[in-house]
């Protein structure tokens, strides 16, 4: 019993963090319809602003937190205006073409300007070590990434779900010359949609930084990971989105805790029966 | 044009070593991508040696070709060596970072005329691969058998062995795993996981089921390494007072800074640490240092590079600049000298580097930052791999 609450704990940790790193590329796929292979070059540089604000200028957690999203975000608004904005609606290969190559330049960049060492996120006094549950102790930022993850996964259905501006952005999706002819001014729609999917990542890569920690190449490193997640939960949805996350996260964890020899053998296989049981994802929307 | 260069070509063949040659060292190494910083420590260490003991030997002037591989890829490593023989007309191979791809170039050795001089790839078995193989730097053997006798000599009975599951890991587990058993300890369980390993939380979990006293692990030095050490940490474990055991890729000086306070008293064993006491380190550190700009980014390779270099200098040295591999390898045969990680010397059946192996802790220095200290020395450690495998 109490090895089974300490995976479960754990998968429940692992999942939250992938779910606030991957949820934004859940909605630039599936609400945008844009392959973003540079989602995590987003999250990096997220991680890398926030490293930079709380090591260097000794700034406290939560402003480096809120200074990484915003820092994120004004870097990629200019990418979005130039780029992005010609890749809308092009064939997949184009953005994926376009978005990888993105990410090319940036771990360039970061390798050329910040080095290849690591970089941490120092965390404040409270976040750092472990936090005694009863049953075992557990690192005190995963409850915090967990905390974050039911926080970012409520605020946003009530965005997309409740709000005008939701339901500006899911017209604007689902055909884009209507809703321009209702009045939607899509393009600012896909602007901020776009903004808040940066912002997403930027505070995924910061919250998840201790898991996944921020090095040049992190941009394409957990790429795949990103993608599965994303895939599996079906592109825009968010309680599919962390369904997926959950379950990868168990699954991860119990085969790593069992049989750690197989690998990353059991993730894959879940891939491959969830997507061949619901092709477009366990929650997906029929096109 | 061409006249001049077959003009060129028979004189240098008739004098044999025509005064004032270019000597180049062709050297393949990972220079972009994720492993970009270890050859980046390739190129300092090249490049430090060449500042302290300048870019001729003799009348020859030494030029490096650089050839990227950025991440282990024996075809294309295979394919740029050849490149470098035939186009490049290198007289000597070096760097490779990975096994496999100095395995992949070494065929073509005997027939090129060509010595290659390993400055990283850690696995026993390079050696023989050919007879013009001479290896600077260690063998993950070497750094991981002396921690038997350090955890033994700490009254430390059961040990579970935790590594990353491919060749190193494997071969850092069969290492520890002999020596330990030999001393009279048990290893109670070896526990192999996949390279990408993000959350180490399960494993850490199953080290503190297990009832082992100690945890000795092996990861690859790079990002994984910051998790790992932080789940030992956050998960119990070290509270359990289970101690951690590890070769010094866990705590390479580039990570230092990440891993911070969470490293603090970890154990490891390797053959080099930037903090090494001695003129020729300062020397060379100094040296190093001033090419970087930045001495966080010095790590191992660099000392692997370094010495490479000086065993170069000493083929070109005893060839007079002609190519004659067979030569240039018997002259460092038994070659002994100190270098910036304490006294070494090539092993003349080996070709590897018997050197002193180091039991190191990590500790804060006075101005707040992380460094190995070097606490205890085993003092002239052949390679154990070699034996252990024939």
């Amino acid at each position: 019993m109490q090895t089974f609450l300490s995976i479960g704990t754990d998968a429940l940790a692992y999942g939250m963090v992938l779910f606030v790193i991957s949820i934004g590329l859940s909605v630039t796929m599936g609400l945008m319809k844009v392959v973003n292979l540079a989602h995590g070059a987003f999250a990096m540089i997220g991680g890398y602003i926030a490293s930079y604000a709380t090591r260097d200028l000794g700034l406290p957690y939560g402003l480096g937190v809120l200074a990484a999203v915003a820092g994120t975000v004004l870097i990629a608004v200019p990418l979005e205006r130039f780029l992005y904005r010609r890749i809308y609606g092009a064939p997949q290969l184009t953005q994926v073409l376009m978005t990888i190559g993105i990410t090319f330049v940036i771990i360039g960049l970061a390798n050329f300007a910040l080095g290849p060492t690591l970089k941490t996120v120092p965390l404040p006094e409270a976040l750092q070590g472990p936090v005694n549950l009863g049953f075992r102790a557990i690192a005190a930022h995963k409850l915090f990434a967990i905390a974050c993850g039911i926080l970012v996964a409520g605020a946003l259905w009530v965005l997309v779900e409740k709000t005008g501006f939701g339901i500006r952005l899911r017209a604007s999706v689902e055909d884009a010359a209507m809703a321009a002819a209702l009045g939607v001014r899509t393009r600012i729609v896909y602007a901020v949609s776009f903004a808040l999917a940066v912002a997403l990542a930027a505070f995924g890569g910061v919250v998840g930084a201790e898991l996944l920690p921020i090095e040049p190449y992190y941009a394409l490193r957990y790429m795949v990971t990103f993608l599965v997640v994303v895939s599996v939960g079906g592109a825009g949805s968010i309680p599919g989105a962390l369904l997926a996350c959950l379950l990868l996260g168990a699954v991860e964890t119990t085969g790593r805790y069992y049989m750690p020899e197989f690998g990353e053998f059991f993730f894959y296989l879940a891939v491959i029966v969830i997507v061949c049981l619901f092709p477009r994802g366990l929650l997906g929307r029929a096109e | 044009m061409k006249a001049f260069v077959l003009a060129a070509l028979g004189s240098a063949l008739l004098c044999g070593a025509a005064a004032a040659d270019t000597i180049k060292i062709g050297v393949v190494g990972p220079f972009s991508g994720p492993f970009a910083l270890q050859g980046k420590n390739f190129q300092v260490g090249i490049d430090a040696y060449m500042k302290l003991h300048g870019a001729t030997v003799g009348d020859d002037t030494v030029e490096i070709v650089y050839r990227d591989v950025p991440q282990a890829d024996p075809a294309q490593s295979a394919a740029l060596a050849q490149e470098l023989v035939v186009k490049e007309g290198v007289q000597y191979l070096a760097g490779f970072y990975f096994t496999p791809d100095a395995m992949a170039a070494a065929p073509l050795l005997e027939q090129a005329n060509v010595p290659m001089v390993v400055f990283n790839a850690a696995t026993s078995a390079i050696v023989t691969k050919s007879p013009y193989i001479v290896r600077t730097s260690f063998t993950t053997w070497q750094t991981s058998a002396p921690m038997a006798g350090v955890a033994r000599a700490r009254g430390i009975g059961k040990v579970i062995t935790v590594v990353s599951d491919y060749g190193p890991g494997v071969d850092s587990e069969t290492a520890f795993k002999t020596s330990f058993e030999k001393e009279g300890g048990t290893v109670v369980e070896s526990i192999r996981m996949p390279l990408s390993t993000n959350d180490f939380s399960p494993i850490m979990q199953r080290v503190k089921d297990s009832g082992a006293e100690a945890v000795f692990a092996f990861l690859p030095s790079g990002p994984t390494t910051l998790g790992f050490v932080k789940a030992y940490n956050e998960n119990g474990v070290k509270d359990a007072g289970i101690t951690l055991l590890a070769p010094g890729d866990l705590t390479q000086e580039s990570d230092l800074p990440a891993l911070g306070e969470s490293a603090l008293g970890l154990l490891t064993t390797f053959h080099y640490a930037v903090s090494h006491d001695s003129p020729e380190n300062q020397e060379f550190v100094k040296a190093a240092t001033e090419i970087l700009g930045n001495g966080q980014e010095l790590s191992f390779p660099a000392v692997g590079a370094f010495d490479g270099m000086h065993v170069i200098y000493k083929m070109i040295e005893a060839t007079g600049g002609t190519q004659d591999a067979k030569k240039a390898v018997d002259a460092v045969k038994g070659l002994a000298w100190t270098s910036p990680r304490g006294p070494v010397e090539i092993d003349g059946e080996s070709r590897h580097i018997t050197q002193n192996i180091y039991l190191r802790e990590v500790a804060r220095a006075e101005d707040g930052t992380f460094f190995n200290k070097e606490i205890e020395t085993f003092e002239k450690q052949p390679d154990p791999g070699l034996a252990a495998v024939q």
